[in-house]
């Protein structure tokens, strides 16, 4: 892997599409490569969030601990982004995250990420698109579960 | 203290006063006969007849008459200079020694105050008043008798001197000093209250801008900067006004003086030259008088001036002794005697209404205080709220300040009439912050077993010399003699024979309060020299090879890369794997490397240098395409840039016109630009793809060919061998021998893990800990966490052994983990000693054997914890309380 091939990883991720090639180099220079064995764990819920990763390649399971252990949520696969929402209001990590196989990313550190943030409208706007989508998602919810106590009621 | 600084300066420096005097007196003779000279010269000399003329019984022509006397004088030029230079340096030395007393004495007084008195007065004034307040103060001392007496002797002796020559004159010179005498000390004396004004105004603008500093987010987060602002400005206008009036003032004074000064050559001109025209006077008496004139007017200045400081320095002091003499002061025998022999304290201890009211609340009306008697062989809990009296319990039955009313007994032991030198020993006190002082962390340790030096230090036979002058030095200026270079460790005290004894005990102890995984981390982090601790090295080796050996592992292997002589390693920058080891000075410091010449031979000889040139290009290249838009004051550029901001600029235009020209053809200047790239290069962190195998097999012979061709620069360089300790890396380094993999996130905790394991197998644990005690704890201990400082607080109390152990709160920081696991081994080292505990949690009193349970200075319950927690009581309530 060398810096240019990890631009072009960087440049799929939807995020940073609209990014020019050199700014996208830098994000790649100012990332680190980190590479994670089947079944490791990259951080536990909880923990403090001080960056976001970017797979290259291999996959990544989201676990919740529930009373019955470890339930997977969700599977990430190449060119996803995630733990970079925490990073908005520094909220400890909601999730667990484990390597699924062999998982290369690219490392964000939280300064480095928050910065192009504030600098590039195209990324904040896309951060934007996310958050209101979680927040519609989580109206509609509110919205069927008033319903249904409402229906419960009468 | 001395009321007045002239009582000070008699007491202590009469004998060097009066020698001053004797020397001053002795001048004056030849100071006259320096003023008569001249007239002799010439009158007698240049003007006279009758020639030859005997002189100390020899007959002499005019010329030769004139050269002797022209001699004599030239010789009093010197005795006169000469008696100027002793009295200077002597009074010098009297300044010094005399200030060198006052703040020793005032220093001591620091260590004596009432503790509530560090409520009232700032570090920051103390520090101002020992330091600066004092520092004129010392001048003043040197002059005061000695610059009257010279000074006023001079003056006097050139007054009789003009008034043998024309009486005249004399009353000349002299009219106008009544005037002067009259109204400048009038003048001045406003001046000195303008002055005496102007510190209170400072040092109340100190005050104010240390509490804005220390409160500073109260500002940020009520918008109070105008506020703050206006009341600086107008403190700042006060001190203005203040300042302006003493201008107005000085330099009024100033313009008396010298209007004064000028006024007397005209009478000496008018009435003198009068005289010497009606044939009254010589001319040779009036050039004479006119002479010593010019020298009377610095004596009469010197004078006036002596009187201005005089003042100032009288004033100055009473303010600064006042703020040394507050109420309640301990004597000093409590500090300083040696009592004959130690009582060891044991049995009951005993408070009768003891008044647990602050010290500086002591103003109102005592209606009683706690009473309680328990034995000290009992663990006992001290219970209350806030404001209830619990804190200064601790420290009144620790012998940590003093009661307005009431006592504390132990067994036969008057606690509240003990001195220091037996409570300091016998018992021990932490308090929730301790601070510590820079130095090592074993020096904070042993602190507490530091009293009086108990073995001195065998110096070379010049250095006892020096040593022993210092010691005269300091005796004389009424300073402490103790030599701070001597062992004042009281190796008794802590029960161990001696130097090794205590280390260890030190590491027991540390394993006692929890500090021990801090102390061996800090450990592993240190160096040693391996020569004088050759079997610590040997066995740091050994871990060397132990790890090794589990680093083959496959599991474990890419976590690390080990150092090789025969391989490229890609998680050391390029820099490292050409020197392959440390730089111990600045030649081969890796900001240095592209200028080396040695470095430059070594790359040309390899044939590596155009590849070293134009991946210097290409690195130029990239850094200017990566931050050329990045602000300059990005922290990026620190973190990640090769080329510092500033330098871009001049980068991104060199890229420019070598753009196309061949790296041989490059002018040298633009050469070593890019030759001091590369250096920096790790290709595991950088992932540029700039050092491929071919190059890194040529840099594996520009290494060997670095280390064999060294040369002159032998001992530079401390090179990675497998087989040596090296003295310029950290212990760890030295076990690891090899770099952590860059993206390997888990590397950094199994290795720890693995070289924490081996250390544990090969006995090395405690040893590390013991370099652990060299770590430089910074200032007040800044370099350690709050929790680890109390850690060493409690560790350093237990290590004096003492027969009372009082613990005030002093783990309220810490997880309740750590505090049980300290609870429990205190309760064990204790068994058979008293054990006093101020507790933050109502409920760890369940612990306890005996509870104290206060409220508003008085014991309101008190026994056994079980029989207390019922409903109903204070300590219901507390324990509910959390």
């Amino acid at each position: 892997m060398d810096l240019l091939e990890e631009a072009e990883v960087l440049r799929k991720v939807p995020m940073f599409a609209k990014l020019e090639p050199s700014k996208l180099k830098l994000l790649a220079f100012t990332s680190e490569y980190q590479t994670f064995e089947d079944g490791e764990v990259l951080f536990h819920a909880g923990d403090p969030a001080d960056c976001a990763f970017v797979i290259i390649s291999g996959e990544v399971e989201i676990l919740a601990n529930t009373d019955a252990g470890d339930v997977v949520l969700g599977v990430l696969g190449d060119n996803q982004i995630f733990g970079e929402l925490a990073l908005l209001n520094k909220a400890p990590r909601s999730a667990t995250l484990r390597a699924k196989n062999r998982l290369q990313v690219l490392r964000i550190k939280d300064e480095v990420f928050l910065k192009l943030v504030t600098e590039n409208p195209d990324v904040a706007l896309d951060l934007m698109h996310q958050l209101s989508d979680k927040l519609a998602l989580s109206h509609q919810q509110v919205e069927a579960l008033q319903s249904k106590l409402h229906r419960n009621g009468s | 203290m001395e009321p007045s600084i002239f009582k000070f300066i008699l007491k202590y420096s009469r004998r060097e006063q009066v020698l001053l005097l004797l020397v001053t007196a002795a001048s004056f003779p030849f100071l006259y006969f320096s003023l008569d000279l001249p007239k002799i010269i010439i009158n007698e000399a240049i003007g006279g007849s009758d020639f030859p003329r005997a002189l100390l019984g020899y007959e002499l022509d005019q010329i030769p008459y004139l050269m002797v006397l022209c001699a004599f004088f030239l010789g009093l030029v010197f005795i006169n200079g000469g008696f100027k230079y002793f009295v200077n340096v002597y009074r010098g030395v009297v300044a010094e020694r005399m200030l060198r007393r006052l703040r020793h004495q005032l220093f001591n007084r620091v260590l004596r105050f009432p503790l509530a008195r560090f409520r009232k007065q700032s570090e920051g004034e103390i520090v101002s008043m020992i330091t600066a307040e004092a520092e004129p103060l010392g001048g003043f001392v040197g002059d005061s008798i000695a610059l009257p007496a010279f000074q006023g002797g001079t003056l006097l002796t050139i007054l009789v001197f003009m008034f043998v020559q024309e009486p005249l004159l004399g009353v000349a010179a002299i009219t106008l000093y009544p005037l002067q005498a009259y109204f400048i000390p009038k003048l001045q004396r406003k001046v000195n209250a303008l002055g005496k004004q102007r510190i209170v105004e400072v040092r109340k603008v100190s005050e104010r801008i240390g509490e804005v500093v220390t409160g500073i987010q109260e500002v940020h987060a009520h918008d109070t900067s105008r506020l703050e602002l206006a009341d600086f400005s107008q403190r700042m206008g006060q001190i203005y006004g203040i300042r302006l009036k003493i201008y107005r003032l000085k330099f009024f004074i100033k313009f008396l003086n010298n209007f004064i000064d000028k006024l007397t050559p005209f009478f000496f001109f008018s009435i003198g030259g009068y005289l010497v025209i009606k044939g009254q006077l010589t001319f040779g008496a009036l050039v004479a008088v006119l002479a010593a004139y010019k020298d009377i007017s610095d004596p009469w200045k010197e004078l006036l001036k002596y009187y201005q400081t005089k003042e100032d320095a009288r004033i100055k002091y009473e303010l600064l002794v006042e703020n040394f003499e507050p109420a309640g002061m301990m004597e000093e025998r409590m500090q300083a005697d040696e009592p004959e022999e130690f009582p060891i304290l044991s049995g009951e201890l005993v408070a009768t209404n003891l008044d647990l009211r602050e010290e500086d609340e002591g103003d109102g009306r005592f209606v009683g205080g706690a009473t309680f008697r328990f034995d000290l062989k009992q663990r006992v809990a001290i219970l209350g709220k806030g404001a209830s009296g619990k804190k200064r319990l601790a420290k009144l039955v620790a012998g940590v300040g003093r009661p307005l009313y009431g006592s504390v007994k132990i067994g036969d032991v008057t606690l509240t009439g003990s001195p220091q030198t037996v409570t300091g020993r016998r018992i021990a006190y932490v308090g929730q912050e301790s601070r510590l002082r820079s130095g090592s962390l074993r020096d904070n340790l042993f602190y507490t077993l530091k009293h009086r030096p108990l073995r001195a230090v065998v110096y070379d036979e010049d250095v006892r010399q020096e040593q022993e002058l210092r010691r005269v030095e300091a005796a004389m200026a009424g300073n402490s003699e103790h030599d701070i270079n001597a062992d004042w460790v009281d190796y008794a005290a802590a029960g161990v024979a001696g130097p090794n004894e205590l280390n260890d005990r030190a590491v027991d102890i540390l394993n006692m309060v929890d500090m021990d995984e801090d102390a061996y981390q800090l450990g592993l982090k240190g160096t040693i020299d391996p020569e004088k601790q050759p079997e610590l090295a040997a066995q740091i080796l050994q871990a060397r090879k132990a790890l090794r050996d589990r680093i083959s592992d496959p599991d474990v292997a890419p976590l690390v890369e080990l150092f090789d002589r025969d391989r490229y390693n890609s998680n050391m920058t390029i820099a490292e794997n050409l020197l392959f080891g440390t730089p111990c000075d600045d030649r081969f410091q890796i900001e240095n490397l592209s200028a080396n010449d040695y470095v430059r031979k070594v790359l040309e000889d390899t044939g590596l240098m155009p590849q070293f040139i134009e991946i210097g290009r290409k690195l130029a290249a990239l850094m200017v395409d990566l931050f050329a838009d990045v602000e300059p004051g990005s922290e990026l550029f620190e973190q990640y840039s090769f080329i510092r901001a500033d330098d871009l600029p001049t980068f991104q235009s060199m890229l420019t016109h070598i753009e196309g020209v061949a790296s041989e053809q490059l002018t040298p200047e633009d050469r070593s630009m890019l030759l001091s790239l590369p250096f920096k290069l790790i290709p595991a962190r950088h992932r540029l793809s700039l050092v491929e195998a071919p190059l890194q097999a040529r840099l594996l012979e520009a290494r060997h060919a670095f280390a064999e061709g060294l040369g002159e620069h032998k001992g530079a360089i401390e090179f990675f061998d497998p087989e040596r300790y090296s003295p310029a890396i950290s212990i760890q380094d030295n076990i690891l021998f090899g770099r952590l993999a860059y993206g390997k996130p888990r590397a950094a905790a199994t290795v720890g893990m693995l070289i924490s394991e081996i250390a544990e197998k090969l006995g090395l644990r405690r040893t590390v800990m013991q370099v652990g005690l060299d770590y430089q704890v910074g200032i007040a201990g800044s370099r350690l966490s709050p929790v680890q400082r109390q850690k060493i607080a409690i560790a350093r109390a237990v290590l004096k052994r003492p027969d009372l152990l009082v613990i005030d709160e002093a783990t309220a920081a810490m997880d309740g983990a750590t505090q049980a696991k300290i609870m429990e081994a205190l309760f064990r080292e204790f068994k058979d000693r008293g054990l006093i505990w101020v507790l933050h949690r109502a409920s760890l009193g369940s612990e306890f054997d005996h509870t104290l349970v206060l409220d508003d200075g008085k014991v309101v319950e008190q026994g056994r914890f079980t029989d207390l927690d019922k409903p109903n009581t204070v300590l219901k309530d507390l324990v509910m309380a959390g």
